[in-house]
């Protein structure tokens, strides 16, 4: 018999669930330089991938459950804890918290589904295929310059933007949070990968600066 | 590295797209009355231009969308960038006619939401299809 205590109802699986990079915890903690830069993985969330002609009417009935579908390329849409993060002309990736979860109370993806209805598009529940890394600090551009072609001088990248780029060579969606810092989402296969790409990155700063 | 302007994106480095080919190449209005040799002139055979040449990317970690590009084969010179479907401009951004294979027909591949539809291809055979 399989594990069955562990199957039994969804608060099982949800005891036994490890974040992509967990196993880099304890790494990112000793690779961060507080005061400098600091890199963590985040909760986990409830995410789903959303295809829709944003101005049809199938398009307002999700922009009204999410608190509206973001415009254009780096626009993130959305309200009361949900972001919306715009991924292309006709789709999105909802991000909320993982309570939003249909099966741990919230009823996120069950809205999106019901408002799209029958009409043209998909909504698919992603939470398990992309993890968060969040970086900060004043360092925390310099890091992902690195790695980076965007342009992410200040100047040219506000906070509360969102852009589809590489880091590292790796496809992520690039977040920056705050005037400081970022979060970036690469999907759970590359996490091991970009969170010791990123480690790599930061080690410099650890050693006192040479003028 | 090219810096190619995405229509939705703006600026990006190549290594964000990929590479579709030549433009203007109409999927053929009646495969089934190909000769084997017409249809491996559609599937395989393109222009070697040395010069401006229209060619199809796509966005591929970024916005995920295709679109066309007048490019310089020689200089690497990106001379436009215009929708799919959309007829190929002259070097100066002027619509002019095409010759050769490429047609100005609508491109069997569309852009936006809608998925690629036979429906909306060319009724302009390629050369290799009519001759
Ligand atoms: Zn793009």
């Amino acid at each position: 018999m399989a594990n069955s205590a562990a199957l039994e109802g969804i608060n099982g699986l949800r005891d036994i669930r490890r974040s992509p990079a967990s196993h880099l915890a304890q790494a990112l903690e000793a690779g961060s330089v507080q005061g400098k830069v600091v890199l963590a993985e985040g909760p986990f969330q409830t995410m789903a991938g959303v295809r829709v002609n944003p101005r049809s009417e199938e398009g307002s009935r999700i922009a009204a459950v999410t608190g509206g579908l973001p415009v254009r390329c780096g626009d993130v849409g959305g309200a009361d804890g949900v972001s919306v993060l715009w991924l292309g002309p006709s789709e999105f990736l909802v991000v909320a918290p993982e309570e939003a979860h249909d099966s741990l109370g919230g009823k996120l993806i069950g809205s999106l589904t019901e408002a799209l209805g029958d009409a043209p598009g998909q909504v698919v529940d992603l939470s398990a295929n992309r993890t968060t890394f969040e970086l900060s600090g004043p360092r925390a551009r310099a890091v992902l310059e690195k790695g980076c072609a965007l342009d992410l001088h200040p100047r040219a990248l506000k906070p509360g933007t969102a852009l589809n780029t590489e880091v590292g060579n790796i496809p992520v969606v690039l977040q920056k949070t705050g005037e400081e810092s970022f979060r970036l989402f690469p999907r759970a296969s590359f996490a091991d990968f970009l969170g010791r790409w990123l480690l790599d990155a930061m080690r410099e700063y650890a050693s006192p600066e040479v003028p | 590295m090219l810096l190619i302007s995405c229509p939705n994106c703006g600026s990006r480095d190549e290594t964000e797209f990929h590479y579709g080919g030549q433009a203007h190449v109409p999927y053929p209005e009646n495969p089934n009355e190909l000769t084997d040799r017409q249809w491996a002139e559609y599937l395989f055979y393109r222009d070697n231009t040395k010069g401006t040449f229209a060619e199809r990317w796509n966005h591929s970690t970024g916005c995920r969308q295709w679109f066309n590009m007048l490019r310089d084969t020689v200089t690497y010179e990106i001379q436009a960038v215009y929708p799919m479907g959309t007829p190929r401009p002259d070097s100066a951004g002027k619509t002019t006619a095409d010759t050769g294979t490429a047609s100005t027909a609508a491109d069997s591949t569309t852009t936006g939401t809608a998925a690629p539809s036979l429906s909306s291809t060319s009724t302009t055979a390629p050369e290799g299809a009519t001759k």
